[in-house]
């Protein structure tokens, strides 16, 4: 028994050892080095204080937001759909909706540069329509429409396999008490959902805080709190500031993914 | 009637979905063969920027797939004998150290790379080699192999099949390579597919965390899509999307099975 307590101890050596050294030690320089500026600790404090960190900081956490509304929205209706009917052309519409799924956040940029970009789809058509040039890529709302283009593919997913496990009985039991589609929907469906919604909207929000790549392919202006930290980093070289926003950010998005994973049991772990 | 007004509505809606997912990137394939996108298709197909971005971007392409196989080895040998340890013992410790593994997925790419910076920045050998994005893109792939082989190992009696084996005299390490490897077989698959393809894409990190000299595929794009024209750009997109294609395949090969397992562990 101590023998095989010493071998597991052995084989989590490697794993431990990488990790202490290249994530908890750097975590906690980190950590330390925010502190270590011009305003020493306060600079954990000046995401609050300060009205520029602030304002980014509203406008990432209102497009992580948005995003994540819209995404479950868009998802649920979707996903549901597909799990429930399935008509030929179903599979082909299920591999187009999880086609981006690995694209990195720099080419989802490109993907909002082509629909709603310069040159892009939506300013064509708009122009052909009503003469004036539709083009917002390129701004928060830019941004958000890239960020709902990520996330659609992994929520979708996760829905999908949620609607699988919901029984149908349930439904036909509301139906036959002579409840509406409607109500069926709100009162059977949705509860059933809502523990994927949870953890599926919850890797949403973390992701659409912290992702970087779309905003830095959109435009280097949009002022969401990665690009400050980018910008804190490279062109001000204001290494502390950058370390003390980082950190908050990490924070941020740790807490969130707690959060859902203490309220939707342990289904977050299998929707990583 | 009314069932299939309410059908067609959501059928309508999922294919205007599935259009905003596909549409740019069809654009954006066609955008990467034609000669002049803001002309249109009337100017004609061509390779010719795919040959430019080959000319001028193929070691980018080399370094991450050798990243991601570098990368791949790693979570491989680290990865799998932490699964073991976490399917095997389940208490309040190996659930903490699982999730701890998870936090680098959790924290934003951009404060891990500031972190590993700040920490190992200046030995110098180490900043500027591929080395230095490599441990970025362990750290941020491995709890996917953590996961996909310990969700395999939870769903089999792994208890039995040990103790079985032990009873016929075999010792630790023979279970551990004559049992327990070929068991988790389809996990190691699954989540190396996984690996290889989140390796391959990762930006976040690698942005900071690359040289002139170390320069993956994502941060090629990056520099493509800043500073050249959009048919460059849109070629490049392209040569990403044929390498990552076989891969997603493989993916949603692999992950399909995996909704039925849940079902089948819950009537049990």
């Amino acid at each position: 028994m101590r023998r095989d307590v010493q071998r597991l101890i052995f084989l989590l050596l490697p794993a431990g050892i990488f990790f202490a050294a290249f994530f908890l030690l750097p975590m906690a320089r980190l950590f330390f080095i925010g502190g270590s500026g011009k305003t020493g600790w306060a600079a954990y404090a000046a995401i609050l204080i300060d009205s520029h960190y602030l304002s980014s900081l509203i406008s990432t956490l209102g497009v992580a937001a948005a995003t994540t509304v819209a995404t479950l929205i868009i998802s649920g209706i979707s996903g549901v759909f597909l799990q429930r009917h399935k008509f030929p052309g179903n599979a082909a519409l299920v591999a187009m909706l999880t086609f981006p799924l690995a694209f990195p956040g720099v080419v989802i940029g490109f993907m909002v540069i082509m629909l709603a970009g310069r040159q892009g789809l939506i300013g064509q058509v708009t122009q052909a329509l009503t003469g004036d040039k539709l083009v917002f890529a390129y701004t928060l709302s830019g941004l958000f429409m890239g960020y709902v283009y990520f996330s659609i593919p992994r929520t979708i997913l996760t829905v999908m396999a949620a609607a699988e496990k919901l029984d149908p009985k349930l439904e036909e039991a509301a139906r036959s008490l002579g409840a509406s589609p409607w109500r069926v929907v709100l009162d059977v469906i949705i509860p059933g959902l809502k523990p994927a919604f949870i953890s599926a909207g919850a890797i949403c929000f973390a992701t659409a805080v912290g992702a970087f790549g779309t905003a830095f392919t959109l435009a280097a202006k949009i002022n969401v709190l990665p690009m400050v930290i980018y910008t804190e980093f490279t062109l001000s070289a204001n290494i502390a500031m950058a370390a003390a926003l980082s950190f908050v950010l990490g924070a941020v998005t740790w807490i969130v993914l707690a959060l859902a994973r203490t309220a939707a049991g342990s289904t977050v772990a299998a929707a990583g | 009637m009314k069932h299939r007004g309410l059908f067609l509505l959501q059928l309508g809606f999922t294919l205007l979905v599935s259009a905003f997912l596909i549409v740019p990137v069809i654009l954006s394939i066609l955008a990467g063969l034609t000669v002049n996108y803001f002309v249109g298709l009337e100017s004609g197909l061509t390779l010719r920027w795919v040959i430019e971005v080959w000319t001028g971007y193929r070691e980018t392409i080399f370094l991450s797939i050798g990243l991601s196989l570098a990368c791949l080895a790693v979570t491989l040998v680290l990865g799998v004998p932490t699964a073991y340890v976490l399917a095997k013992r389940q208490t309040a410790l190996t659930r903490a150290i699982e999730e701890l593994l998870v936090m680098p997925v959790a924290v934003p790419g951009l404060a891990t790379a500031l972190a590993l910076i700040v920490t190992y920045g200046s030995v110098s050998g180490f900043r500027t080699s591929w080395a230095f994005i490599l441990v970025g893109h362990v750290l941020f792939t491995l709890p996917f192999m953590v996961r996909s082989v310990l969700a395999v190992l939870s769903a089999i009696d792994l208890q039995t099949l040990e103790e079985g084996a032990a009873s016929l005299g075999a010792g630790f390490w023979s279970r551990f390579r004559d049992i327990v490897l070929p068991n988790c077989r389809a996990g190691i698959l699954a989540g190396s597919l996984m690996v290889v393809t989140l390796s391959m894409g990762e930006f976040n990190m690698t942005w900071l965390l690359h040289t002139p000299f170390t320069k993956t595929l994502p941060v090629g794009l990056a520099d493509a899509y800043a500073s050249l024209r959009l048919e460059i750009g849109s070629a490049y997109t392209l040569v990403f999307f044929l390498m990552i294609m076989p891969l997603l395949l493989g993916l949603q090969a692999f992950a399909k099975p995996r909704p039925v397992k849940f079902v089948a562990e819950e009537t049990e």
